[in-house]
């Protein structure tokens, strides 16, 4: 106790306080880092659709998405003319008579990129969620079961990853003449399994690791409760996420095959329109609507689904919702002479 | 002894900033921490001691947002410091040991390399030679032999891992050491141990220490003076020898009364009604109203400030004392 009386008290005197830079009220800072509460409606949601109707990445993707599909959903009401038939003259300009103008065989543009939406879309999601779905079941049971089971499988995951789709396509395609989309999508779906069934198993392994599994066989839960329940949202934004990129290359990946004329030329879809405006030569001839529709198209849909994954890998990630705030929390500090680098 | 001030911390407040709402974790707490003293922040889990330690380092990060206050060492702002300033304050003049260092040790490279790692980053012109001494210079301080230098982490068992991270937070004789629950993932021998061994090279080396446990009683035998946190709020400084004999604030009181004493009469164990409270809904007033035995009207009303009270030599922040 000497010490204490020798150098006197040593306290925070209210002087010294006050000179100590004071903080702003919680509602000042909330006001000046723009914290508000959601909107009612928004609320009544699970905090992850909230997480994700917030960020504007996301909704735009999903806006983007939305109106493709629903465009491509309600095609036959909406084209003006029969995307499979002559429409008009060869190669007329975009105008009021053809909304992009025709193609060399003069067919409504605007009509086949309708048409070719439809089935384009549906074969990108088919062979993107079932090549993860497949991937999915394969990856966890690896993963969780170990031994036997892992070799097993690990096997099969080593021959689908070393298969490559477009070779075997074109095999397949010698086989039956002229490809139909569903072929193509199931090819795909067939061959694309491979990558999320590693990643997923390299998941599952690390989260099978982790005490609360250990806690749940304790309790004895059921093997199929411990993946579905314990194992499986740990990683469901890593699901979902694979699930878009394998929507992607689905998409991507059937255009390409047909637009190398793999595909059955009669169907209509982007990746046949590509073909044709290859075929007639299309951009050599000056006649840009025919190639530029199908090709944004294409970019665009992806894009939105990238947009999508950026919003749902939000949801499970703490880290990336702070980052949100990242740049007001900056500007807070640097108006106070402060940087917001830890090293 | 302990007369000139090492870190002077005014009005320290740390925010965690959600999307929707904000949560003050550290709510304006002062202290002061003087050279070779070693000074104790106590409370309940929750209550923002480890924040505190965060702040001081500058290492909070996002969703952490320190929103006001300074933290002076040696009369400098530290949150002011400039990435070149930060990296000489950082280990040269401060470093630190968390709860669990031990893991902070690359498991696939050798002790001896991750403790010249930090000598050869801080101090270059001790080339690699005088590196490598001074490494055996601080293993022989804590208690290894030096023939296991070269030797991986995993071959060491979690005291002496904890050991090595006090010797690499010693390495460069720094100032001021904070160490968060240092002792906390070990059992009570070794932990007597190692503290035992940094009162010693305290004595010896004279640096100051920034103590931060739940373990009150390890506390007030290791520390100089001790400051009592509740819900981010200092409640209570003072000496470690006159905090349990002598305690002003009832929560301090009452965190006294919640551990038996080793020696003396048997005594009935109180422990302390409810819980602490959200840091989102905090009550009127005074904090610790809601759970105190003695509060009363104005406790709901009018929160306590902290002020220096000649009887106890140490500061208390509640309204009975006035």
């Amino acid at each position: 106790m000497s010490e204490l009386t020798e150098s006197g008290p040593f306290i925070a005197t209210q002087q010294s306080v006050t000179n100590g830079n004071p903080a702003p009220t919680l509602d000042a800072l909330m006001g000046e880092l723009k914290i508000k509460r959601r909107p009612g409606f928004l609320r009544r949601f699970p905090s992850g659709v909230q997480t994700f109707l917030t960020n504007g990445k996301g909704v735009a993707g999903l806006i983007i998405l939305t109106v493709f599909v629903v465009m491509a959903a309600l095609a036959p009401l909406l084209s003006p003319y029969d995307p499979y038939r002559r429409a008009g003259k060869p190669h007329v300009q975009p105008g009021v008579e053809h909304f992009l103008g025709t193609s060399r065989q003069g067919k409504d543009i605007f009509s086949q990129l309708l048409e070719g939406g439809r089935t384009s879309l549906t074969v990108g999601f088919i062979a993107g969620i079932s090549a993860t779905l497949i991937g999915l079941a394969v990856g966890i049971s690896a993963g969780y079961f170990g031994g036997k089971v892992d070799e097993v499988l690990t096997f099969f995951v080593n021959v689908a990853l070393v298969l490559p789709a477009l070779p075997l396509i074109i095999v397949l395609a010698s086989f039956v003449e002229e490809a139909s989309p569903t072929i193509i999508g199931l090819v795909l779906a067939f061959t694309g399994w491979g990558w999320s069934a590693r990643t997923i198993r390299t998941q599952t392994l690390s989260i099978k690791s982790r005490e609360f599994v250990l806690a749940a066989e304790l309790m004895g839960e059921k093997k199929w409760r411990i993946i579905v329940r314990e194992i499986l949202p740990n990683m469901s934004s890593f699901v979902v996420g694979g699930a878009v990129l394998a929507t992607i290359y689905g998409i991507l990946a059937e255009a390409a095959l047909e637009f190398i004329g793999l595909g059955s030329p009669s169907s209509v879809t982007w990746g046949t329109m590509l073909y044709w405006a290859q075929r007639s030569q299309s951009l050599q001839t000056g006649a840009w609507w025919e190639v530029w529709p199908p090709a944004v198209a294409i970019m665009v849909t992806g894009a939105a689904l990238v947009l999508i994954n950026f919003g749902v890998d939000e949801i499970t990630s703490p880290q990336l919702r702070a980052a949100r705030l990242g740049g007001r929390i900056k500007k807070f500090l640097k108006r106070r002479g402060r940087s917001v680098d830890v090293f | 002894m302990f007369s000139e001030t090492l870190m002077e911390v005014r009005n320290l407040t740390v925010d965690y900033v959600g999307e929707t709402s904000i949560a003050r974790a550290v709510n304006g707490i002062s202290f002061d921490i003087r050279k070779g003293e070693a000074f104790g922040l106590a409370g309940e889990s929750g209550c923002g001691k480890s924040t505190v330690a965060f702040a001081l380092a500058r290492l909070t990060r996002l969703p952490g947002l320190v929103s006001g206050g300074t933290v002076r060492f040696e009369g400098h702002d530290v949150l002011q410091f400039s990435k070149a300033r930060l990296k000489a304050y950082r280990w040269r003049e401060t470093s630190f040991v968390f709860q669990s260092a031990m893991n902070a040790l690359n498991p696939v490279i050798t002790v001896a390399e991750q403790i010249m790692d930090v000598i050869e980053t801080h101090q270059p012109q001790l080339g690699k030679r005088g590196a490598r001494a001074r490494a055996v210079e601080m293993f022989e301080l804590v208690g290894i032999p030096s023939q296991r230098l070269d030797d991986f982490p995993h071959q060491f068992s979690g005291g002496m891992r904890q050991r090595i991270c006090i010797a690499i937070a010693l390495a460069l004789n720094p100032k001021l050491i904070i160490m968060d629950e240092p002792t906390t993932a070990l059992d009570v021998v070794v932990q007597r141990d190692i503290i035992e061994q940094i009162v010693e090279l305290k004595s010896r080396l004279g640096f100051s220490v920034l103590f931060i446990t739940h373990d009150l009683g390890l506390m007030i035998e290791f520390c100089d003076r001790i400051g009592v946190m509740y819900s981010g709020e200092l409640v209570e400084v003072a000496a470690a020898s006159s905090i349990l004999t002598a305690p002003q604030h009832p929560y301090t009181r009452a965190l006294g009364n919640s551990f038996p004493p080793l020696t003396g009469p048997r005594r009935r164990l109180e422990g302390i009604a409810g819980s602490p409270p959200d840091l989102r809904a905090l009550p009127q007033g005074c904090r610790f109203s809601p759970r105190c035995s003695r509060a009363m009207d104005v406790c709901t009303q009018v929160a306590p400030p902290l002020k220096y009270y000649p009887q106890s030599q140490g500061q208390a922040a509640c309204h009975l004392l006035q």
